[in-house]
């Protein structure tokens, strides 16, 4: 349901702006150009909130507010005035007005005073009416499935979201955790505020903390500018760090500090920056391992582990490749500009049985790969990535190690070294992939 | 379906090519581009130093009438409506009109440095935004779709540069198949 908003102010201009500009949020938006207006209307419609002027011709704002209260107690009244005059704010806030902003107002200020208003009123709302329904879960739109593994994760979500509790999501690469912390963040009271993902897995040590905290002018060599880290623009919402065993001892320090006071510097900076987020973590890899080689701190370990969430590979959750299949076709399918009317059987009867060592990321990938290759009505077998004879001719050695060592070498050569490119076809993290090129001790040829 | 971007008081073929390529990527629609000439000086606020955008607005309509489909307006200048310190851009809901300040989308109006790609990427996410709104779409809650509502740069740059699928499914099920 739509919230109802009622702007009160004897100029026109500034009515049919604010109006307008609350219109494009969704608001049901509804202007009053006196307060007896204002009074007339309150009585036919019932209004979540009121912006109110405070200085108006006849009755003023501030004679308005008590007669509102007097009507609906719960009425949200924001009070608008062109100057700054703090004994009659103080006025207001002690008849019950839930703040009050100066004209012409920030965009932004009035934004968060609004969301923040309607959120309290609606929670208030919700705990009066002992509401123990549990309200259906707002989902990103990536995140499929029936399967009995992914509603028993869905109900996690659900207990976890509307709390403050930090959560760690595991699960092997490839599995959709992003999309469970985004869960999560949608059904918290912090989803109108930023969700903020860090990958400690993409950058070097400087460049990830000038990305987790943000640099001051000249914060360390090369830097001309001040820059807002994430911890900063996640003010409000939700902090995604990914890969979290990837941070260094030094970094772990300091994110530890900023994860429990909320506070932190920037790079170089002296001023202290105050920022209210929730914390969310992801690994694939065993956190309890690294601490015990002494590689990840405990406390932090600790701090960030109060709650977990596993998602199960796909394989686990075999049901859900069609309709995930089905998702990543239509998805494609609109990119590219071809239609497809689907799978043929052989292909739905593969997909079914396959292992999917890089689970969803690996899906998604082959049926992008089979969009772009495919030419028929119906996704064919020839048209998935796993026709190997082209690239497995002339080897002589078939062992497992030698086929994926060539694999990895030809998907790297094919898209010129790019790591997150070809990380991303064969489905692995990137950090997984150096792994592999130094494993194989695989290196760049002339091209 | 057509869409017209038109740079007001100002011509920059460069920037009108490169989002012309982006949107017909995005949007699949015919995109024609115009320059147009117009006296705002009754819209400035002295005392502001911002032009009205609605005004703006009303004034391009009555000299665009003829044009036919959807027409974004591109505009140098830093623009606002009463109520608020400033605007990125203004749209009539479920109407043909909408313009787009760069004024606010420069790196340079913060005290960076100079960056045409990080310019380029606010002013096709304010357009998509803008055109979402003359399409009927309102602000979504969705942080990667460019139809989140940002009121300020760093929401410009946190929110996605594309529709979400919620969002292009109310544009072809409810206005008209666009993509």
């Amino acid at each position: 349901m739509k919230n109802k908003i009622l702007v009160v102010d004897d100029e026109k201009i500034v009515r049919d702006s604010l109006t307008h500009w609350f219109q494009e949020s969704g608001y049901e938006t509804d202007s009053a150009e006196s307060a007896e207006m204002a009074l007339e209307m309150l009585k036919e419609k019932n209004y979540d909130l009121v912006l109110l002027d405070m200085k108006m011709p006849g009755m003023s704002g501030l004679d308005l507010l008590p007669k509102i209260k007097e009507k609906d107690p719960t009425i949200y009244v924001i009070l608008i005035t062109a100057y700054a005059s703090v004994p009659s704010a103080i006025q207001a806030l002690k008849e019950g007005a839930f703040d009050y902003i100066t004209k012409p107002v920030d965009p932004d200020e009035l934004d968060h005073l609004v969301r923040r208003a309607l959120e309290e009123r609606r929670l208030k709302r919700e705990n009066e009416m002992l509401k123990n329904n549990i309200k259906e879960l707002i989902l990103p739109n990536e995140l499929i499935g029936e399967s009995l593994q992914i509603k028993r994760v869905l109900d996690l979500v659900n207990n976890i979201a509307n709390t403050n509790t930090n959560v760690m999501i595991r699960g092997e690469s490839g599995v959709g955790k992003e999309l469970i912390a985004k869960a999560i963040h949608l059904n918290s009271k912090r989803r109108f505020f930023p969700f903020v993902t860090i990958s400690c897995s993409s950058y070097d040590d400087l460049e990830l903390a000038s990305e987790i905290f943000g640099h001051e002018k000249g914060g360390f060599e090369g830097t001309h500018y001040k820059r807002k880290g994430k911890l900063e623009l996640a003010n409000g919402g939700t902090v995604y760090f990914d890969e979290i065993g990837c941070l260094s001892p030094a970094l772990q320090e300091d994110v530890m500090k900023a994860i429990e006071s909320k506070q932190f510097f920037r790079v170089g900076g002296t001023e202290i920056i105050n920022s209210d987020f929730r914390v969310i973590t992801a690994t694939h890899s065993s956190l309890e391992e690294l601490v015990k080689q002494g590689k990840f701190r405990e406390d932090l370990y600790y701090l960030i582990n109060t709650f977990t969430i596993f998602v199960p590979p796909l394989r686990e959750r075999r049901e859900d490749i069609k309709a995930l299949a089905e998702y990543f076709l239509r998805k494609y399918s609109a990119i590219v500009g071809k239609r497809f009317a689907g799978f043929s059987s052989d292909v739905i009867d593969f997909m079914m049985t396959y292992e999917w060592k890089g689970n969803i990321r690996e899906l998604e990938n082959c049926i992008e790969r089979a969009v772009v290759v495919g030419k028929k009505d119906l996704i064919t077998m020839k048209d998935l990535p796993f026709d190997t004879d082209d690239y497995l001719s002339g080897i002589n050695d078939r062992t497992l190690k030698t086929m994926e060592k060539k694999y990895i070498e030809k998907i790297l050569s094919e898209n010129r070294w790019n790591i997150s490119r070809s990380a991303e076809i064969l489905g692995i993290d990137r950090v997984t992939l150096y792994n592999k090129i130094r494993k194989y001790k695989l290196g760049k040829k002339d091209q | 379906m057509k869409l017209n971007l038109i740079t007001v008081n100002f011509s920059n073929d460069a920037l009108l090519e490169k989002l012309t390529g982006s949107l017909k990527k995005i949007l699949n629609i015919s995109i024609n581009t115009h320059q147009l000439k117009l006296d705002f000086s009754d819209s400035y606020s002295s005392e502001r130093g911002q032009y009205y955008s609605t005004e703006i607005l009303l004034k391009c309509k009555k000299n665009l009438s003829v044009l036919e489909g959807y027409k974004i307006l591109l505009v140098e200048m830093d623009i606002y409506v009463p109520a608020l310190t400033y605007i990125f851009g203004e749209a009539e809901l479920n109407g043909e009109f909408a313009i787009v300040s760069l004024a606010r989308l420069k790196p340079e109006f913060y005290m960076n440095p100079t960056d045409s790609e990080v310019f380029f990427k606010r002013i096709l996410k304010e357009v998509l935004h803008e055109f979402g709104h003359n399409l009927g779409l309102y602000h979504c809650i969705d942080w990667d779709c460019v139809m989140h509502s940002s009121n300020n740069i760093d929401e410009v740059d946190l929110k996605g540069s594309d529709y979400c699928r919620n969002c292009r499914q109310i544009i072809n099920r409810d206005i008209v198949k666009v993509f």
